[in-house]
């Protein structure tokens, strides 16, 4: 199914500055493959080289960080949106 | 303590609120409040903490004001480029409440100093521009057990959390480290329009007078994600982590840690 997926600002670059995109996907897995084939690079900023989400960006189903879930293997159904929300520092300088 | 006819006519917009009033005015002009960094973010929060009375308010910093601050920091002013820029906060709060007693703390938060320099304050808010510090702060917050307000601003995109430590999450619940070096733009090449960092600042001061007051409900356990380009905002669950490397029952953390500074533009600055 096609979930809607929310792209922070740091990765917009690579979505051609589209804030949000849709990918069909049935798991966390999915998604991140599916967003790696319509955009390629994007990986690579998300994950590390072991393929396992980097630990200053998280993945959100609804409002659930998917950690506190079952990972990459987290299940979406329709009507899901994923965000993907990454630390950011900025505030002073 | 008795508020003098002053202090009646300068609070009187928040004395006549339910949840101040006079009570309420004295726990704020008691309060003691460190903001670190008086940059996008710090400047309009100390401000309204400053304006609302809060008693003792620490500024840290140490840098010094530039021409390219002032789109945002909007506590200093054209006159105050050059010199510190807690100092420069300093004067700026004194000419706007005379009640506010400023400690100017024009040095760089390290693991050496950080716990001094949270102890003598009731909460801190991070106001800061880098990872590092942002780390830094939120361990020594947990190891003290100091309320924390943190928020983030980057382009058009703005996070905020307050974090009780022990009972709520920590900033590492929500991410669990540091980026490394270069992984995230994380100053002067993002950009930032002024108004989303007042946005941010302003509720970070909204919620450290929501703790002084004891009223409401702080955004504990959740953080607040605020997108200026469609003037929304959202909220996501943060859980607490049982594995947390600070704030679980097993910290595998137990020493402040100075990370690497990651921005290789203020690096070649220095």
């Amino acid at each position: 199914m096609s979930i809607k997926v929310r792209i922070p600002a740091p990765l917009q670059k690579l979505t051609k500055d589209q804030p949000e995109v849709e990918v069909e996907a049935a798991t966390i897995k999915d998604l991140v493959d599916g967003l790696e084939k319509h955009f390629p690079g994007i990986k690579a900023r998300i994950c590390d080289e072991n393929g396992k989400i980097r630990r200053f960006i998280n993945f959100y189903v609804n409002d659930e960080d998917v950690r506190f879930l079952k990972g990459y293997d987290t299940a979406l159904k329709d009507k899901d949106e994923v965000s993907i929300i990454p630390a950011i520092a900025g505030g002073s300088n | 303590m008795n508020l003098n006819e002053s202090q009646i006519e300068r609070y009187s917009r928040q004395l006549i609120l339910p949840h101040v009033g006079g009570k309420g005015q004295e726990k704020i002009l008691h309060a003691r409040v460190l903001v670190v960094g008086t940059g996008g973010l710090g400047a309009p929060c100390a401000l309204y903490l400053a304006a609302a009375g809060v008693g003792t308010l620490g500024l840290v910093d140490s840098d010094k004001v530039e021409l390219n601050n002032l789109q945002r920091q909007i506590i200093h002013s054209t006159p105050a480029v050059g010199t510190p820029k807690a100092e420069s906060g300093k004067k700026r709060i004194s000419e706007l409440n005379p009640d506010v007693n400023v400690v100017a703390h024009n040095l760089k938060a390290t693991s050496e100093n950080i716990l001094d320099l949270i102890k003598p304050y009731d909460i801190v808010v991070d106001g800061t521009d880098n990872f590092p510090t942002r780390f830094l702060i939120n361990d020594a917050c947990v190891m003290t057990n100091k309320p924390l307000v943190h928020a983030g601003i980057f382009r058009f995109d703005g996070q905020i959390m307050t974090i009780m430590p022990k009972s709520g999450p920590c900033y590492r619940c929500l991410f669990p480290e540091p980026p490394p070096p270069g992984a995230v733009p994380s100053c002067q090449e993002g950009g930032i329009l002024g108004a989303v960092a007042g946005v941010l600042g302003v509720l970070q001061a909204n919620e450290v007078l929501k703790f002084i007051l004891g009223i409401g409900e702080l955004l504990v356990g959740k953080l607040l994600i605020f997108d200026a380009l469609t003037s929304s905002f959202r909220t996501v669950k943060v859980p607490k982590d049982k594995d947390c490397a600070v704030c679980s029952d097993h910290p595998t953390i137990s020493k402040l840690i100075d990370y690497e500074e990651f921005c290789s533009l203020r690096k070649e600055k220095k």
